[in-house]
């Protein structure tokens, strides 16, 4: 029996839903079949989200209708989509850490068996689906990847008709990610439905068996993600032909940015200290550092922009010791730093682009004299961003948060690129940035490299550090791996160098 | 149903607005309040807010008053809205005004009976350091031991009236008092009198402090880049360690500037208005200033209107007690509705009131 003999599961007709401002969705129609794994494919944007929102019963719809296995469907909150057999696996992980995994699997019920009972279930249900997890373990000693079992296992308890999975394997390493496809094929053989959100269409090919495209709230097309391209399907998502990015080598200098054994404590509650971490970045040259989130890449951050203090000699920018002096003095000695949260770190939320220009842009733009602050230079900074980088506002004095999140992500990036840096780092550059201001941003950092900068960039986006660094490490708890060349890596050395699967050596021995 | 919608950025009209809103709405419940109390509302509103300006009768007294209680409150209230900008929350002003007027009044008894053009100045700068000295006890423990400045300020001003009352009936009594507590009368030494410098309208060295005070606070905020950085440590914590501003430095600054004003404020109070050392000396000022500095949304300029507004109703108040024989309880409450309304109120700056729909299922 093929998918399409199969009988409808859920079927969405029409489904409308309007924000102040924004259509998030507007006449979505599209079916699931039972057993199917269903793409939902989009941009950042594009109402993905929102959509299965809608399903899982947290937004309701202005106008449409959903049946579910014929019946009329309209939860009114999650609970009830739960009964109805629909479960959801969010990207943002609702776990208490300080609370062992059964207990957590417990708070998401609503009338948990005793606690032995429970801890048997999920392990039957563990060793089932290839998902090994044990009950006894406090969620904060957890990878990401073991965090998002609990979240599945959750999930699977209910025995749901309809999994729905939102970006999962963004917080995992290219084995999870196939130990985790394995476990979402047994699912699907056993008559589970899945959607399945992503942006990332190698997997949406290698998994799916339709897939429904999204671009600004509205369905754009169908395709069969077996039968058609990698590029079809990104061009059908972003409504436009794409480039990639051109790459000018430039000759390779002395080396810039040097860090050696650096060991640090992370700031941060359940962070992650960093372990004899060391490399050079050379003039001219991107090192890309991947890692699944959570494995000491913020503290890399802190400790490079200067937010976070070593030992001066640990920290080296043009042979001179930085590793001991503050963040302005470290964009003093050429190292400018773009953190990964955009509002409340990056940017102030509340505060206006002129205001954010001069936030890190005060020593090197010289926006100062005898500590009175040149507004106007400012201004002219914010502006001259906002043109180079085409940050779509209207005008430099709206604030921050007012911004799309690509739109800001470029006005940060651009604050950075353009002081003239001779050390450039930056957190997850194009995160949560659409297709085309992704390139943008791309081809900005390979244009600084190119007149001479070195640059490290942080990401979990394999595929876009493969695209422009020259050599490659990864974080995996803490440990950077030896940096490499990036011509001649294959996905396996890259998932071993980013720790493999984490605790999985006995997953899917059975299956 | 009513539902609050996040703006996309704050509004600027409703910023304004809120205050005068609020003054608006405490008369409004305060009226009511006094009408329960069997007075009649409008008299008693008009007592309040009109009278001390302008009946012929009371007008004379009560217009000086006026700048001789918002002195202190607006200098103090300044100190205290950078620090609240910053997320630093200077609780114990009252103690730092206290320890001010003590430093003070002690720098200048200390050379009795000399007589110099130099006593007074030494004693602007004792008095000043004496509040400096009592904020940095809650700055200090908070930057190396993490210690919460709100308890640490607060218990310090229940020390400070003890050193206080110790001080007026010890130290610094007058010996000449026939034994009876309390300090020489400063006022009333030409060295160290903090005089009214023109007659009739309260104006004394203190007012014109608060005043230069408003001007550089302003300054400070709008145009460099250390109000900018209190600014950022107020609203993003992370942002403002990201762009190089270290947290303790702030600390240090910020209660260092409040503790220093409030100091200066007790000093000028102790050497004009009130005139000694004396066991009731601190009344509050520390306290409502608190109050001020909100109802000037922590802004110079919204501080001095604040500070008028708030000596008014402290005078207007105590007219009411007297004329209308209204208990002093019933005019701090109303004093306090003010801050319950203007912070309910202050939520439509950031937000605004819709209708909800209904949704369709």
């Amino acid at each position: 029996m093929t998918i399409a003999d199969r009988p409808e599961l859920l079927s969405v007709q029409g489904i409308t839903k309007a924000y102040p401002g924004v259509v998030a969705n507007s006449d979505v129609s599209f079916t699931i079949r039972e057993g199917e794994v269903h793409a939902l494919l989009g941009e950042n944007g594009a109402g993905k989200s929102t959509l299965v929102k809608m399903i899982f019963g947290l937004v309701k719809p202005d106008a449409g209708q959903m049946r579910l296995r014929g019946a009329d469907y309209a939860p009114q909150k999650p609970g009830q989509a739960r009964a109805a057999g629909v479960a959801m696996v969010f990207q943002h992980f609702s776990l208490f850490e300080a609370l062992n995994v059964a207990e957590n699997v417990a708070l998401g019920m609503e009338n948990p068996p005793p606690m032995r009972e429970l801890a048997a279930r999920i392990r039957a249900v563990s060793e089932e689906y290839g998902l090994p997890l044990d009950p006894g373990r406090m969620v904060g000693d957890l990878s990401a990847g073991e965090r998002q079992r609990v979240e599945i296992i959750r999930c699977l308890l209910q025995d749901p008709k309809l999994l729905i999975m939102d970006e999962p394997t963004s917080v995992l390493t290219p084995q999870e990610v196939e130990i985790l496809f394995k476990t979402l094929r047994q699912l699907s053989a056993e008559g589970t439905a899945i959607l399945y959100i992503s942006h990332k269409l190698e997997e949406i090919r290698n998994l799916c068996d339709a897939a429904t495209i999204l671009r600004r709230g509205k369905v754009v097309g169908t395709a069969d993600p077996k039968a058609t391209t990698a590029r079809e399907l990104a061009e059908l998502m972003v409504g436009t032909t794409l480039t990639p990015p051109e790459r000018r080598r430039a000759d390779r200098g002395e080396v810039v940015l040097g860090v050696s054994d650096l060991t640090l404590a992370s700031p941060i509650p359940f962070g992650t200290e960093l372990k004899n971490v060391s490399f050079t970045v050379a003039k001219g040259e991107i090192l890309g550092i991947a890692g699944v989130a959570g494995n000491g890449q913020d503290e890399l951050l802190l400790a490079l922009s200067g937010e976070l203090r070593a030992p001066a000699d640990r920290v080296r920018i043009n042979g001179q010791p930085v590793g001991d002096l503050g963040p302005e003095a470290r964009r003093r000695a050429g190292l400018v730093a773009a953190p990964e949260e955009r509002l409340g770190h990056a940017a102030v939320p509340d505060m206006s682009l002129v205001e954010n220009a001069l936030l890190s842009g005060a020593v090197r733009k010289g926006l100062t004299q005898r500590g009175f602050i040149d507004w106007a230079g400012a201004e002219a900074f914010a502006a001259q961003i906002v043109k180079d980088f085409d940050v779509r506002t209207p005008g430099t004095h709206v604030a921050a948060r007012a911004l799309s999140g690509g739109n800001l992500q470029k006005f940060v990036v651009g604050r950075e690129l353009s002081q003239d840096p001779s050390v450039i780092v930056i957190n997850q550059p194009t995160w949560g940035v659409d297709a085309a201001a992704a390139a943008a941003i791309r081809q900005a950092i390979l244009d600084r490299a190119a007149a001479g900068a070195a640059v490290v960039v942080i990401s979990q986006d394999l595929d876009e550090l493969l695209e422009i660094s020259d050599n490659f490490a990864a974080l995996n708890e803490g440990r950077l791996s030896r940096p490499r060349p990036v011509e001649g890596l294959t996905i396996d050395q890259i998932g071993l160098m980013m720790g493999g699967a984490h605790g999985m050596e006995v997953a899917h021995h059975g299956a | 149903m009513l539902r609050l919608e996040k703006r996309p950025s704050p509004s600027r009209a409703w910023t304004i607005a809120t205050p005068v809103v609020a003054v608006i709405l405490t008369m409004v419940a305060g009226g009511i309040m006094f009408a329960m109390l069997g007075k009649d509302p409008v008299e008693a509103i008009r007592t309040i807010f009109w009278d001390p300006l302008f009946n012929a009768q009371f007008a004379a007294y009560s217009r000086p008053q006026l700048l001789v209680k918002a002195g202190p409150l607006i200098l103090i209230a300044l100190g205290l809205s950078l620090g609240f900008r910053a997320g630093i929350w200077n609780i114990g002003a009252e103690g730092q005004y206290i320890m001010g007027a003590i430093f003070g009044a002690a720098a200048g008894l200390a050379v009795y009976p000399v007589e110099s053009r130099l006593i007074f100045p030494v004693m602007i700068i004792a008095g000043g350091l004496g509040g400096f000295l009592w904020a940095m006890i809650p700055a200090i423990l908070k930057t190396h031991f993490r210690t919460n400045e709100i308890l640490v300020s607060l218990l310090l001003v229940y020390v400070a009236q003890n050193i206080l009352s110790s001080m007026a009936l010890g130290a610094l009594r007058n010996p000449e008092g026939g034994g009876f507590p309390g300090s020489r009368n400063l006022s009333q030494i030409p060295a160290m009198a903090n005089t009214e410098l023109v007659a009739g309208t309260g104006m004394h060295w203190g007012v014109v402090v608060a005043f230069v005070a408003v001007i550089a606070a302003y300054i400070l905020l709008q145009r460099h880049i250390l109000g900018f950085q209190i600014k950022l440590a107020g609203q993003a914590p992370r942002a403002a360690r990201f762009a190089g501003v270290s947290p303790n430095r702030l600390v240090i600054l910020c209660m260092g500037i409040s503790g220093a004003l409030a100091g200066l404020a007790g000093f000028f109070e102790v050497s004009g208005p009130a005139g000694q050392i004396s066991i009731d000396f601190a009344t509050g000022y520390g306290f409502t200033a608190i109050i001020v500095a909100f109802l000037g949304r922590l802004n110079p300029l919204g501080i001095l209107l604040a500070g008028l507004l708030m000596a008014l109703t402290y005078i207007g108040g105590e007219l009411a007690q007297f004329m209308l024989g209204l208990p002093s309880a019933a005019i701090q409450a109303f004093q306090g509705m003010l801050l319950f309304f203007l912070l309910a109120v202050d939520l439509l700056s950031n937000y605004r009131i819709r209708l909800a729909r209904k949704e369709i299922a």
